[in-house]
């Protein structure tokens, strides 16, 4: 059984449409939307890599280092 | 600075101290599902953060999403499904929005709240994950051995699997910390299911000479008959690692996790895993998490154009051979000398000789690895050399 993705309609000049058709010509993208949807992972990714937060406590990262030097890693 | 998690935050589900407890008790009381080691193996990277942002089993909407554009419903790229097969008549009374607890071998592993059951189809399953519904595919055979239900929902891990590789064993947490202690930034993974030959030796060298270090990072796990054993994969690289590596710059940990044969989409899958571990770079393999002749052998590195998101950044090195003339391990790009001075890097011949007792030329493989390799009774999965 074949579902469908689910899209919602974005709007953009009509002009850079036609830019970016001619642009990935022979690229490997077959479509404009393609395209798109690949730069705005792209730069949404990046935007989202720039908010790195803290991934433990300072008490969990010594019980860790402490583990560590006890199998020989540090 | 190391990867991201992927999805912005390391899951950690194992519960601890009196939360543990609680649970413990809990789970005595609550109706019981029995995994096998396959799905126990997955509770722990899920609880761990290996599948970082998995908080548990796939609910429908995401193993939807999974199987039919390779993303969890909120986008995030990921491409093998996560689920837990169930026997309906274990399910018999059970709702969702219950409690259960998954045993393994009598002993209850973790707690899970049912947030979905549902019907999966096994061949739309196995022509999506593994391009193919072939009983000759290990991943699909195994596909059409699991039960009829899944079940989705969030795990917190109480007990962990038996572990006969322990003193290997880093869980994503722990190499960060790992990575940051030594002051690496740039950390290139390497996935293998293989022994070392002087080709990956030469893949993971030259992907060292422009990152800070280097995880190698073999698969402890379920594997096909005729790959080579666990243990015998962590001998040989220790080997190397001690005659070959300067230990400044390399990590040699073990990562207990299921291996689908599922060729590009576990490519990615081991990329995003790596990526949970810290890993900023991961090397792609010519015919990476193939088998026998069901995908091509460059399908793995292709498919990577479709995830500008992974966050990740894949080095596809290509095949290194090596050439008399030039007195080294090098590739077409590094080398102009024909056929007649090269010696290419054969897994199978390597296999064979050893599967007869003999030690591969040195051009292929490092005396001291083939030495180790010859030391074990048995190397490969269900299966004797023969002496």
């Amino acid at each position: 059984m074949e579902r469908k993705a689910k899209y919602t309609t974005v709007s953009i000049p009509l002009s850079l449409y036609n830019r970016i058709k001619e642009m990935i010509k022979d690229t490997g993208f077959t479509s404009v939307s393609q395209f798109v949807i690949y730069v705005l992972r792209e730069v949404v990714a990046s935007y989202e890599e720039e908010k790195q937060g803290t991934v433990f406590s300072e008490e969990e990262k010594q019980e860790i280092i402490e583990k560590l030097r006890k199998l020989g890693y540090l | 600075m190391v990867s991201r998690p992927h999805g912005g935050r390391l899951v950690n589900r194992v519960a601890k101290g009196n939360r543990r407890q609680r649970l413990l008790e809990e789970a005595r009381e609550l109706p019981k599902i029995p995994v096998d080691l396959h799905r126990a193996i997955d509770l722990e990277d899920i609880a761990y953060g290996a599948f970082s942002p998995l908080e548990g089993f796939l609910v429908e909407d995401d193993y939807l999403n999974v199987l039919d554009n390779m993303r969890l419903s909120n986008d995030l790229p990921w491409t093998i499904p996560i689920v837990l097969d169930v026997n309906p008549q274990q399910l018999q009374g059970l709702r969702e929005g219950d409690d259960v607890a998954l045993v393994y071998r009598g002993d209850p592993l973790a707690v899970m709240r049912v947030e979905n059951i549902y019907d999966w189809d096994k061949k739309e399953f196995s022509v999506k994950v593994f391009k193919t519904d072939s009983m000759k595919h290990p991943g699909a055979a195994r596909t059409y051995q699991r039960e009829d239900k899944l079940v989705g929902g969030e795990i917190d891990l109480i007990n962990n699997v038996p572990n006969p590789f322990q003193e290997y064993t880093l869980w994503p947490a722990e190499t960060r910390v790992l990575f940051e202690e030594r002051g690496w930034k740039r950390i290139v993974a390497f996935q293998t299911r293989n022994v070392p030959h002087r080709g990956h030796e030469f893949v993971q060298k030259a992907a060292l000479t422009f990152t800070d270090g280097l995880l190698i990072h073999p698969l402890i796990g379920w594997k096909k008959p005729g790959d080579y054993r666990d243990e015998v994969i962590l001998a040989a690289y220790k080997t190397l690692i001690k005659h070959y590596y300067p230990q400044n710059v390399v990590v040699l940990s073990a990562l207990r996790m299921n291996m689908n044969y599922a060729g590009p989409r576990e490519a990615i899958h081991h990329a995003i895993v790596r990526k949970n571990f810290g890993a900023t770079h991961f090397i792609v393999g010519r015919d990476h998490a193939g088998v026998k002749d069901f995908y091509g052998p460059y399908e793995a590195w292709e498919i990577f154009r479709e995830f500008p998101d992974l966050g990740i950044t894949p080095l596809f090195i290509r095949e290194a051979f090596y050439c008399k003339k030039c007195g080294g391990m090098v590739t077409e790009k590094t080398c102009p000398h024909g056929g007649e001075y090269r010696v290419k890097i054969s897994g199978t011949r390597i296999r064979e000789m050893l599967k007869r007792g003999e030690i591969p030329p040195g051009e292929m493989m490092r005396p001291e690895v083939a030495k180790v390799l010859l030391s074990f009774d048995k190397l490969f999965v269900e299966e004797q050399r023969r002496d």
